[in-house]
């Protein structure tokens, strides 16, 4: 697999009043040329803590160490100036609540036009290609004249997927976004989405989800995250068939499915809550609720490389 | 997931904040003038004193008016009667414009539509035209009495305000679940409702404060303020009225207008300062 | 127990209130005793609306509830008390439903105050840490907290043992495993479905359809405020009958299966006949046509119905 992006020990904490949040404590992960990454997690894993870290460091986030190498150019996500580079034309979002963030008092047109110009060029020189892929999306050009109060959700999640990937961006970061939607247009979405990646308009999708379930359908891998580390990263296939970490393997089998029902087989739950991140444990921060914990736990398991692309970060594989 | 600030918290960054640091400072310095002041003056504000037309000397602070009275008294004298005015006026204009808020906007159907066609009317009409009408038809004019009208007719922009924020806590779910739990709609109104909009409540009465501080300048400074005593209008009006400023008589025109300038200005700024204290997206780090 | 006959809600919006918006229209269903009914509908469906109508939160335009035999909707003061002692809801967010300012005991102080005044302290004290286990949790954990300091599975799980030790015949559960994590969901659905066989009724109201197969007795499906098919949940799933539902079922995230990406994308009817009576699903459904009008509702097998007029095409 040619590696095409590449984490190196990412460290972002968040500054608060009482001290540091470690959000995402020493990530490492690699991507290759075209692939799909699911990020899976409950809330507060920091999977959309490491996404965002990838193209805007907003405070309270701070940079504290790590690396990120994008097709062998160093991307200095610490510095909000240079990122300008890689914002928008080579990196992209389309971030968690992307339908409320179009700004009511602005025309789509004028939308576009403002972030294109931003990034030294203008809605002109795209109009035929804004025009292509708004009829993709099975959008009527006259959205471009209209506000965003005048779509629906439906309409506006299409389009801010068209804005958010018109330069053809090398990775795009998908935030959560189809954890507010219906089966249905989760489904429509995804699958505009994957339409995109075959045309060439996005290269790879970074995409962060709590349902496993999704990400079996569109990614090639996944990676497994809790309470700011990385658990777990293999290929879809692999995981879901023999998930290694204990966490990964209890978040399956709570997945509900259909045809299984309550009074034929009780379906269990993982029992406990995620660590503080303010003061998180010493070693294993899933100790607290693993079955399978014992004495050498209360150290930090290391990350075993269990094959080519295959990482585990347990003392069960050490 | 909001992070509830303790009252700690709230201290602290209020404490940092520089507007608020500006404006409390400078508030705090007239409050303490207006209640020391006058024991620092064995004078009485009305009373001639001294010599006319005296600039500021050893012993008289600001000088003296065209008739004698010592400007320093008066100045005192006119900051307590301001902060007398501010403090119940402003009062009765925050209470009123919190009951028609939260009844219109809690309530809403007729009761809602009862209650702003009444705050409408009220708006439409201006304030200190209504305000110069009541003054001059009443028979005596005391600080309480003007207190009373300017409460009275400036409470309908909060009103408004307290609706549009009780609407739009209705909407959230403890107020469904404390409805569901039986409450009656005065509980739900005075502990659901009420307690979230303190911030707002507080920074409310603080404008309302300086807002009835300048509207009896207003009315005191066309001679419509109180029959007898002293304020900080009356002084500015008998300054312009005497010439004090053709005669050069600078320490009896300027104190009194920079003191209401910088008492209001001081809330002002307050208020922004707190508006930044209270919600945390607007703090700086 | 609980019966919705022909409940209508209509919402006037626009600039001088001139349009309507029917957020729920002639929707009739009942539930049983010792029942778990799933609501099933997108955003949008009315299906909040329905669970907001029974709690007496809102009041239908049409149509009347009726709980044990009574119209709800009649209540005075006294009844309606009476009623909320028997029925209560758990929302979506759990965040949002407690007042941020206060301790989390209150909920307790206040059902206590309202309904059962007459209980002593110490009793009520016992009933409350009683529940509370029952529903998982450890009351020297959660009681005298604030909500900020307690997860969002924390906060569900306070409000049913909440409805618990009110001792409520009837539950209006709206959306309240979306909020939380893939870990928590299922204690809290565990604990729904235990309640069930102690005596509770339960409205599940969700979008999720493997969270409704996995606890529900009946299942009800309504798109845009109009029932598309309901009847026994085991039937539904294994053969459904309405095109919207047979759309839904193919569309849920598997684990076993993958999907058939289609290359053209978002597919439907772009215009939908402007006809008052028309199928509401009319525009995005594989099977219909100029005939959809006034679809009638057909007994499929026992125990399943359809509104639909394409059932056998």
């Amino acid at each position: 697999m040619k590696v095409s992006l590449r984490v190196e020990n990412l460290r972002i904490y968040y500054r608060t009043l009482r001290g540091y949040v470690k959000a995402v404590d020493g990530v490492s992960f690699e991507m290759g040329d075209e692939e799909v990454l699911g990020v899976a997690g409950e809330s507060g894993c920091g999977k959309s803590t490491l996404g965002n870290s990838l193209i805007l460091l907003k405070p309270p986030m701070t940079y504290m160490e790590g690396r990120v190498f994008l097709d062998g150019e160093e991307v200095p996500i610490w510095d909000n100036e240079k990122m300008r580079r890689f914002r928008y034309r080579r990196i992209s979002i389309i971030p968690q609540y992307a339908m409320n963030a179009l700004n009511p008092t602005k025309k789509l047109k004028v939308l576009m036009d403002d972030l294109l110009r931003e990034h030294g060029s203008d809605f002109k020189s795209h109009t035929a290609e804004i025009l292509r892929r708004l009829k993709m999306v099975n959008l009527p050009e006259s959205v471009l004249n209209m506000y965003p109060i005048e779509l629906s959700g439906g309409m506006k999640q299409r389009m801010v997927m068209v804005i958010s990937t018109l330069m053809n961006p090398s990775l795009l970061i998908a935030d959560e976004i189809t954890s507010a939607l219906d089966v249905s247009t989760q489904k429509a979405v995804i699958e505009m989405l994957m339409e995109f990646k075959s045309r060439g308009f996005v290269r790879k999708i970074f995409f962060i989800t709590h349902d496993i379930s999704v990400l079996y359908q569109i990614a090639s891998s996944i990676l497994v995250m809790y309470a700011g580390k990385l658990v777990e990263k293999a290929s879809t296939d692999e995981i879901l068939e023999k998930p290694f970490h204990p966490y990964t393997e209890m978040l399956i089998s709570s997945l509900p499915k259909i045809g299984i029902k309550y009074g034929e087989r009780k379906l269990k739950g993982i029992p406990g809550q995620p660590p503080p991140l303010l003061k998180p444990p010493e070693g294993c921060r899933f100790k607290d609720r693993c079955p399978y914990r014992h004495s050498k736990c209360d150290e930090e398991p290391p990350i075993v490389e269990i094959s080519d692309d295959r990482v585990v970060s347990c003392w069960k594989y050490a | 997931m909001e992070a509830i600030s303790t009252r700690r918290e709230l201290l602290f960054f209020a404490l940092r904040n520089k507007k608020m640091r500006v404006g409390i400072s400078i508030f705090t310095f007239f409050v303490v003038l207006a209640i020391v002041g006058p024991h620092l003056t064995g004078y009485d504000p009305l009373d001639y004193v001294g010599p006319g037309y005296h600039p500021p000397c050893r012993e008289f602070w600001l000088g003296t008016t065209t008739f004698g009275q010592d400007v320093f008294t008066q100045l005192v004298y006119g900051l307590r009667a301001s902060f007398f005015v501010g403090l119940l006026g402003g009062g009765i204009a925050t209470i009123i414009g919190l009951i028609v808020g939260f009844f219109a906007g809690y309530r809403g159907g007729m009761i809602d539509e009862i209650l702003m066609m009444m705050t409408n009317v009220m708006l439409v009409i201006p304030t200190l035209a209504l305000l110069i009408i009541i003054a001059a038809y009443l028979p005596y004019r005391g600080i309480l009495i003007e207190s009373v009208i300017i409460g009275l007719t400036a409470w309908p922009w909060t009103a408004r305000a307290v609706r549009a924020q009780t609407l739009s806590l209705k909407t959230r779910e403890f107020v469904d679940l404390a409805r569901i739990s039986g409450m009656n709609s005065i509980r739900i109104i005075a502990e659901e409702i009420a307690p979230n909009m303190m911030s707002y409540i507080f920074m409310v009465f603080i404008l309302q404060f300086g807002g009835a501080i300048l509207s009896a300048v207003g009315l005191d400074f066309i001679g419509l303020g109180p029959t007898r005593g002293i304020s900080i209008g009356i002084m500015m009006q008998q300054a312009v009225l005497w010439n004090a400023i053709q005669l050069g008589m600078w320490w009896w025109a300027i104190p009194p207008g920079l003191a209401i300038t910088l008492i209001v200005g001081s809330l002002y700024f307050m208020n922004t300062g707190l508006d930044e204290v209270f919600n945390p997206k607007l703090r700086e780090m | 127990m609980m019966v919705l006959e022909n409940v209508t809600k209509i919402y006037r919006i626009g600039t001088f209130g001139g349009k309507r918006l029917k957020a729920v229209d002639d929707v009739s269903f009942e539930i049983d005793e010792g029942e778990i009914v799933s609501l099933i509908g997108e955003s949008g469906s009315g299906k909040t609306t329905i669970g907001k109508m029974i709690l007496r939160l809102i009041r239908p335009t049409s149509g009347r509830i009726l709980f044990n035999g009574k119209d709800i909707g009649q209540f005075k003061k006294n009844e309606l008390k009476d009623y909320y002692r028997k029925v209560q809801g758990v929302f979506q967010d759990p965040f949002s439903s407690y007042n941020p300012l206060y301790k989390v005991d209150r909920i307790f102080d206040i059902a206590r105050e309202e309904f059962f005044p007459d209980v002593g302290r110490n009793e009520w004290k016992n009933r409350i840490e009683e529940k509370l286990r029952s529903v998982g949790l450890n009351p020297l954990e959660v009681l005298g907290k604030f909500p900020h300091q307690l997860s969002g599975g924390q906060l569900q799980r306070l409000l049913i043992a909440r409805a618990l030790v009110m001792n409520v015949r009837f539950l209006v559960a709206d959306e309240i495993i979306s909020m939380l994590d893939a870990s928590t969901r299922i204690d809290v659905l565990n604990l729904l479905a235990e309640l069930k066989d102690s005596g509770l009724s339960i409205l599940f109201i969700t979008h999720d359809l493997s969270l409704g197969y996995y606890i529900s007795d009946k299942t009800v499906i309504l798109y845009r405020g109009s029932i598309m098919e309901y009847g026994d949940t085991e039937k539904i799933f294994n053969s459904p009958a309405h095109p919207y539902t047979i759309s839904l079922m193919e569309s849920i995230p598997r684990i076993d299966e993958r999907w058939r990406m289609r290359s053209a994308v978002i597919q439907g009817k772009e215009k939908s006949i402007r006809n008052g009576r028309m199928c509401k699903f009319y525009h995005r459904c594989f099977k219909g046509d100029e005939s959809c009008v006034e679809p009638p509702l057909i007994e499929v097998e026992k125990d399943h119905f359809v509104r639909c007029s394409k059932i056998g095409t």
